[in-house]
C-alpha cells in the first residue's frame, strides 16, 4: 500500500502576507496521491485549490509567502527545498498545466522552442533527438501537423491547441505526477471534453498521478478516482469519487451538489449556497468555517475543533454539523429551495 | 511588408507639407527679421531696407513660401543669414557633432540603464533596488543645467580631465588620427552627463516592465519546466520586459540627431541644439525652416522605424 504512494502532503499550511502579518490561504491540509490516480481537488475561487497546486513545486513568490508543514516526495520535503534544488523536480518529476493556454506560453518563443526547453535541462539529447521528440510530443497529444505546429508562435494557434501544447509540456519528460490547475475552464465546452481525455489517456500510457484542480464538479465525475473539497482553506471532504457523489456528506458538499442545474427540475431559480467566502484576512480561524453561511443550523450541532472524521472507509467529513444538516427549505414539488432572508 | 514600408514613406509627403505651411508662416511671425541685429548706430536705415528687398522678405508669405518650397524639394534650402554659408552644409557638419555626441550617449544610457533596469527589478523591494531608485530620482530631480556645470567645473575645470568647450582642438588637421581622437576627447564629458540625465526613464521603465513580467502565467510556466532561475531571465522575463523599450529605439535612434539644447550650450559643443536656438534668436528663417523640417521628417521616420522593429521583435505584430 505504501510503496505505491506518490506524494503526501501532511498539515500544510501556505500563507500570504497582508500589511507585515501573514495570513493562511491553506490551512492545514493532508493529502495523499497514488499511482496512477487522479485525485480532483474542487471548491469554489479562492478556497485555495490553486495556492496548494502551485506550492507542491513551490511556485509562489518566496519573499511574500509563508509555508509550513510537508509536502513528501521520494522522501524529500519539498516546502523546505531551495529553488535550485526544486528545479531538479519541476519538469522532470512533477510537471504543471494551467488554466489559460494562451498567457501561460510565452509569446515571443516558437512553440517548439518552449516544449523543448525542459528537455535541455532534464534529459541528455542532442540538439536533434530533441527536435525530434518535440515532434513526436506534439503528435502524442494529436497535433495533426507537428512540424508546422512546433515553428508557430501561440498567437497563432486555437485554444484547444495551446492546451494541446501545454500537455506535451507537461508531459514531455514523462513527470510522476502532473497537477492539472483549472485545465479545461479556458476552453470551448466542446474542446474541454477533448482535452480531458487526452489527460486521462496520457495518464494511462504514463502511469503517473494527476493532482486535478477544478470547480467543475462535471468533470470531477468523469474523469477522477478520489475528490477532496476544499472550504476556505481545508479540506472540509475526502472520498472516492462515487462514494461522493451518492452519499456526500458534509453541507457544504450537498449544497454544491444541489447547486448543479438540473435538466429535469422544473425549478425557475438555480439554487445557490448564500453568502460567499469570507476573504483571507477576515476569515474565521476557530469553528466550522461554513457555519457562517449555513446559519438555520444549531451552533451546538458545530464541533469546537471540526476535525476530519473517517466515516467509512476512505471517507473523510470535517465537523459534526453534517448530521444535523438539512436544506432550508422544502418546497411543494420536492425541491429545496434555499434560506431566503 | 515593404509595400507598407512604400506607402508609409508616400503618407509623409502630404504631412510634411502641411508641416512647412505651419513652420513658414509662424517663422515669419516671428518680430524682426535677419538684418535687425545687424543696426549699429551707424548704419543707414536705407542700407537695411535695401538689403530686405533684395532677399525678398517684403514680397507676401506666400510668394516666399512658394519660392522656398520650389528650392527645398530640389535639396536647397537657401543661405543662412547670419553664417553666410549653404544651409544644408552648414546643417550636415552639426548634424555630424550631434550624431556622434548622441551616439556616444545613447550607448552610455543604455549601458547604465539596462542592467541597473534589470537588477532593480529582479531584486525589488531589496537595499539594491532601493538604492536604484534614489539614483534615479536624483538624477531626474537635477536641472540639465546643473548637472553640466557641476561636471564641468570638476572634471574639466579643477581636474582638468577633459577639455571645457569645443568639438576638437584645433591644432589638428581633419582626417588625421589625432583629430579624430581630439573630437571623441571633447565628446566624453558631454556624452556622460546627457547618458546620466536620460537614465530615470529607462530604469524606471524597465523596473517596473520586470516585476509586471515577473509575476506572468508563462514566466510560472518556465519555472514549472524546472530550468535555471537565470534561464527564465534571460530567455522569459528579460526579453519580454525589454518589448517596450524596442518600441522607443525606433524614436531614439531618430532623435540621435536632435541633440540638447542645455547640453550643447553649456558644454560650448557646436551642434544641432546649439544651432537651432541661434538661428532663432537671430531670426535666420533658412535655417530654421531647415531645421523644423528635418525634425518633423525624423519624427515621422522614428514612428515608422519603431513599427518596423516592433514587427521584427515581437511576432504577434505584423505590418500589413
Amino acid at each position: 500500500m505504501e510503496t505505491d504512494v506518490l506524494l503526501r502532503i501532511k498539515d500544510l499550511h501556505i500563507g500570504f502576507r497582508i500589511n507585515e502579518s501573514f495570513y493562511n490561504a491553506v490551512d492545514g491540509v493532508s493529502l495523499t496521491l497514488r499511482k496512477n490516480e487522479i485525485l480532483a481537488i474542487v471548491g469554489e475561487s479562492g478556497c485555495g485549490k490553486s495556492t496548494l497546486a502551485t506550492s507542491i513545486i513551490g511556485l509562489f513568490d518566496r519573499s511574500n509567502t509563508r509555508i509550513q508543514g510537508e509536502i513528501l516526495f521520494k522522501n524529500k520535503n519539498l516546502a523546505t527545498l531551495t529553488e535550485d534544488q526544486l528545479n531538479d523536480i519541476r519538469g522532470l518529476d512533477i510537471s504543471m498545466i494551467f488554466q489559460d493556454p494562451l498567457s501561460a506560453l510565452n509569446p515571443l518563443m516558437r512553440i517548439g522552442e518552449q516544449i523543448e526547453e525542459g528537455l535541455i535541462y532534464h534529459t541528455k539529447f542532442s540538439s536533434h533527438d530533441r527536435k525530434r521528440k518535440v515532434l513526436e510530443l506534439l503528435k502524442q497529444v494529436g497535433i495533426q501537423n507537428p512540424n508546422r505546429v512546433s515553428r508557430q508562435f501561440p498567437h497563432q494557434l486555437s485554444g484547444g491547441m495551446r492546451q494541446r501544447v501545454m500537455i506535451a509540456i507537461a508531459i514531455s519528460c514523462k513527470p510522476k505526477i502532473i497537477i492539472a490547475d483549472e485545465p479545461t475552464t479556458a476552453l470551448d465546452v466542446t474542446i474541454q471534453a477533448q482535452i480531458l481525455d487526452l489527460l486521462v489517456e496520457m495518464q494511462q500510457e504514463t502511469g503517473a498521478g494527476i493532482i486535478l484542480i477544478t470547480h467543475d464538479l462535471g468533470i470531477v465525475a468523469e474523469v477522477a478516482n478520489r475528490v477532496a473539497v476544499m472550504y476556505a482553506g481545508e479540506i472540509i471532504e475526502e472520498a472516492p469519487v462515487k462514494e461522493l457523489f451518492l452519499y456526500p456528506k458534509h453541507p457544504y458538499t450537498r449544497s454544491l451538489l444541489h447547486s448543479i442545474p438540473q435538466m429535469n427540475s422544473y425549478t425557475n431559480r438555480l439554487n445557490a449556497i448564500e453568502g460567499m467566502v469570507p476573504s483571507l484576512k477576515y476569515l474565521p480561524r476557530l469553528g466550522c468555517r461554513f457555519s457562517s453561511r449555513i446559519p438555520w443550523i444549531r451552533k451546538e450541532a458545530h464541533e469546537k475543533r471540526p476535525a476530519l472524521h473517517e466515516i467509512s472507509p476512505g471517507h473523510f467529513v470535517r465537523c459534526t454539523c453534517w448530521k444535523e444538516f438539512h436544506f432550508n427549505k422544502v418546497k411543494g414539488d420536492g425541491t429545496y429551495e434555499l434560506y431566503a432572508n | 511588408m515593404w509595400k507598407t514600408i512604400v506607402r508609409r514613406f508616400l503618407l509623409m509627403i502630404p504631412q510634411l507639407f502641411v508641416l512647412s505651411i505651419l513652420i513658414f508662416i509662424l517663422a515669419k511671425f516671428m518680430p524682426g527679421d535677419p538684418f535687425t541685429g545687424l543696426i549699429t548706430p551707424e548704419t543707414d536705415p536705407s542700407r537695411i531696407e535695401e538689403l530686405t528687398e533684395k532677399a525678398g522678405l517684403n514680397d507676401p508669405w506666400h510668394i516666399q513660401y512658394v519660392r522656398w518650397i520650389a528650392r527645398a524639394v530640389q535639396g536647397d534650402f537657401g543661405m543662412s543669414y547670419t553664417f553666410k554659408r549653404d544651409v544644408a552644409s552648414l546643417i550636415g557638419e552639426r548634424a555630424l557633432n550631434t550624431f556622434w555626441l548622441s551616439f556616444l550617449s545613447v550607448i552610455l544610457l543604455y549601458a547604465i540603464a539596462i542592467p541597473l533596469g534589470i537588477l532593480a527589478g529582479r531584486y525589488h523591494n531589496s537595499r539594491l533596488d532601493k538604492t536604484v531608485i534614489f539614483y534615479s530620482f536624483f538624477t531626474y530631480a537635477i536641472p540639465t543645467f546643473v548637472l553640466s556645470l557641476v561636471f564641468l567645473y570638476i572634471f574639466g575645470y579643477k581636474l582638468e580631465w577633459f577639455p571645457t568647450s569645443g568639438s576638437v582642438d584645433i591644432k589638428y588637421e581633419p582626417g588625421t588620427l589625432g583629430y579624430i581622437w581630439s573630437k571623441g576627447y571633447h565628446i566624453i564629458l558631454p556624452a556622460i552627463t546627457y547618458a546620466i540625465l536620460g537614465t530615470t526613464g529607462v530604469i524606471q521603465y524597465l523596473r517596473s516592465e520586470i516585476i509586471d513580467t515577473k509575476a506572468m502565467d508563462f514566466v510560472r510556466t518556465a519555472r514549472s519546466k524546472g530550468i535555471p532561475t537565470r534561464k527564465v531571465y534571460s530567455k522569459h522575463i528579460i526579453r519580454n520586459s525589454l518589448l517596450p523599450i524596442a518600441a522607443f529605439l525606433g524614436f531614439t535612434i531618430t532623435g540621435l540627431l536632435g541633440g540638447s539644447i542645455f547640453i550643447e550650450t553649456i558644454f560650448g559643443y557646436p551642434g544641432m541644439g546649439q544651432l537651432f536656438v541661434s538661428s532663432i534668436s537671430s531670426r535666420d528663417y533658412s535655417v530654421i525652416t531647415a531645421l523644423v523640417m528635418l525634425y518633423g521628417f525624423l519624427t515621422l521616420l522614428g514612428s515608422l522605424l519603431s513599427d518596423i522593429i516592433m514587427s521584427i521583435v515581437d511576432p504577434r505584430i505584423r505590418i500589413e
